[in-house]
């Protein structure tokens, strides 16, 4: 039994370490994406809350899960739209390239 | 290649999109991208997750599920598309608390239904700690929502004995989880359901609107390592993945604003901070002199510069003066002048969110520095442009240890050869403190709404 703890407990460990790295990266102009990113990302709850309600045999279950999909969906669909949207924002300077040394005339 | 096998390299296949679009982020090219990508790995786990055998049978209820699934959707997509990016701390602390929700649901349920089963004792464990951090991060995010939302007052609400009222609220927890524990009570576990609500109201109840930052960085961890609790409990890798990855970024971004107030979190967390208001400004005003200009005498000071630093604070977004502010800087770029926008971590709401509100204004990113950049460029700067930023220029972090900001991280406004400072009026900023800096000689100040202030200057750059 203590097999499958350790074995989540690994996947926990090397996660908290890959993400950490991953995220220490981010630029704090990305900042505000990254949370609401991250938020859509723990919407995985949604995974979850299916298999709760698809298992439910009473009707307290039921109506605990149903709010659970209720509200994870919202977490996810909600999180992924308005970082979209938010990232779609940040454009760069198109026409002229970054390399400003070269021009004299304004 | 048996059903489950296929359906956990699926999951194997997500976990691995979310990795991309944290990568993603490390630049604003890819992000959008990996954003994409994550949403695809998203949609793909929930449908491989319909072909899901639990119990030794197919999922029940996949009409409820449906039905739960549109309904959410419906709510969540106009919400998503039309906030105003201001609102965007707010909106991310109600989808943040409703996913800690869920996780609280998933466990709870989880509980009930394995109950009769005798779980092992680290299961309930599991349990314990998934229905606690869930259910005080959806109650602390529905505090937080109302804070920013003004539903209620942004300052920190204090009463007497608090510190020891959430102490015992906490102690309470705690017990209930150790006697969960031994007897395996689910009246117990509803009974902490409870507490952990109101421990999650208490807990937001005393942070300032200026702290939100840092809580909301905070109450996001806190909804990761709920999801991971219950990835735990339902023994699948994907969640526990997914809720690592969100706690570590909360609680990194949590250091991080944390160190960009020159506070530590417990500080930030217990100390109700900006209760006080006005203690120490009032009187420091009265008698001195404080140089003040017209939007003409800005517009040929900022014409004839070569370079120009540019100081947001969150009075920009509340003047509504983005726009404005963008076509300054271009017309002073058509004119030869270099612009940059000088962005300390904590200007605005949230993490980063100052950079949001100018992209929406469609400021280049190139543009946007970050604060050790921009301290350098102000070194060479002819004029520096505060408007609408107050505490994250105050020389008194650095100079004062008497000052509640003392220690923080500031943007040396005073480096340039110039300052402006766009103003209201010569109230104190958010946390209430003087700022020395207007008093500077280097100093011109300019008082009145900020997109009037911007759109005459404009004016005058344009005619010069």
């Amino acid at each position: 039994m203590s097999n499958v703890l350790l074995q989540y407990a690994t996947v926990l460990v090397l996660s908290a370490f890959v993400g950490t790295e991953i995220i220490a990266k981010v630029p704090s102009i990305l900042h505000t994406p990254l949370m609401s990113g991250s938020n859509a990302i723990h919407g995985v709850i949604l995974v979850g809350s299916m298999l709760i309600l698809g298992s439910a045999n009473t009707n307290l279950e039921e109506v605990l899960g149903f709010l659970a999909v209720l509200l994870a969906t919202l977490n996810v669909v909600g999180g992924f739209v308005v970082t979209d949207r938010m990232l779609e924002m940040f454009k760069g300077r198109k026409p002229k390239p970054k390399a400003k040394s070269d021009e004299v005339t304004p | 290649m048996s059903r489950e096998t296929l359906i956990d390299l699926l999951y194997l296949f997500s976990a691995t999109t979310f990795l991309v679009a944290l990568k993603g982020l490390g630049s604003p090219k890819r992000a959008r991208y990996g954003n994409m990508v994550a949403a695809f790995g998203m949609l793909v786990a929930v449908v491989a997750t319909f072909f899901k055998f639990v119990d030794g049978h197919a999922l029940h209820h996949v009409g409820l599920i449906l039905l739960a699934m549109f309904i959410g959707t419906i709510i969540a997509v106009p919400t998503a598309r039309f906030v105003e990016m201001t609102a965007m701390p707010q909106l991310v602390a109600i989808f943040n608390g409703v996913g800690g929700g869920a996780a609280s649901l998933v466990s709870i349920t989880e509980f009930v239904h394995i109950k009769s089963t005798n779980p092992a004792t680290y299961v309930t464990l599991e349990v314990l700690l998934g229905v606690l951090i869930g259910t005080v991060s959806f109650s602390g995010s529905a505090v937080a929502f109302a804070k920013l939302q003004e539903l209620m007052t942004g300052r920190p609400v204090t009463y007497p004995g608090q510190q020891i009222i959430n102490a015992i609220v906490g102690v309470v927890a705690l017990a209930l989880i150790v006697t969960i524990l031994v007897q395996g009570s689910t009246t117990l576990l509803w009974i902490l359901l409870v507490v952990a609500f109101v421990l999650g109201v208490a807990f937001v109840l005393p942070i300032g609107g200026a702290d939100v930052p840092v809580l909301i960085s905070l109450l996001n961890a806190f909804t990761g390592i709920a999801v991971a609790a219950s990835g735990f409990t339902l023994g699948s890798n994907l969640l526990i993945v997914a809720g690592t990855l969100v706690g570590a970024s909360g609680i990194l971004l949590t250091r991080l604003m944390s160190k960009a107030m020159g506070r530590s979190l417990s500080n930030v967390l217990f100390s109700a901070f900006g209760s006080n208001v006005t203690a120490t400004g009032a009187s420091a005003i009265e008698g001195r002199s404080v140089r003040s200009g017209s939007p003409e005498d800005i517009g040929v000071l900022l014409g004839f510069a070569s370079k120009v630093v540019i100081i947001p604070g969150y009075g920009l977004a509340v003047a509504q003066a983005q726009h404005v502010l963008r076509e300054l800087a271009e017309e002073l770029e058509g004119k030869g002048v270099q612009v940059f926008y000088a962005i300390h971590p904590v200007a605005g709401r949230m993490p980063g969110h100052m950079n949001v509100l100018l992209a929406e204004a469609n400021v280049p990113y190139e543009d946007l520095l970050e604060m050790d950049e921009a301290n350098t460029e102000l070194q060479t700067a002819d004029v520096a442009l505060v408007v609408g930023a107050n505490d994250t220029v105050n020389p008194a972090a650095v100079n004062d240890p008497a000052s509640p900001i003392y220690g923080m991280p500031i943007i040396h406004a005073d480096l340039a050869e110039n300052v402006i400072f766009l103003k209201r009026s010569m109230r104190p900023g958010f946390a209430g403190i003087d700022n020395e800096l207007l008093y500077n000689p280097k100093t011109l100040l300019v008082f009145g709404d900020a997109k009037d202030t911007l759109t005459k200057v404009v004016a005058v750059v344009k005619a010069s």
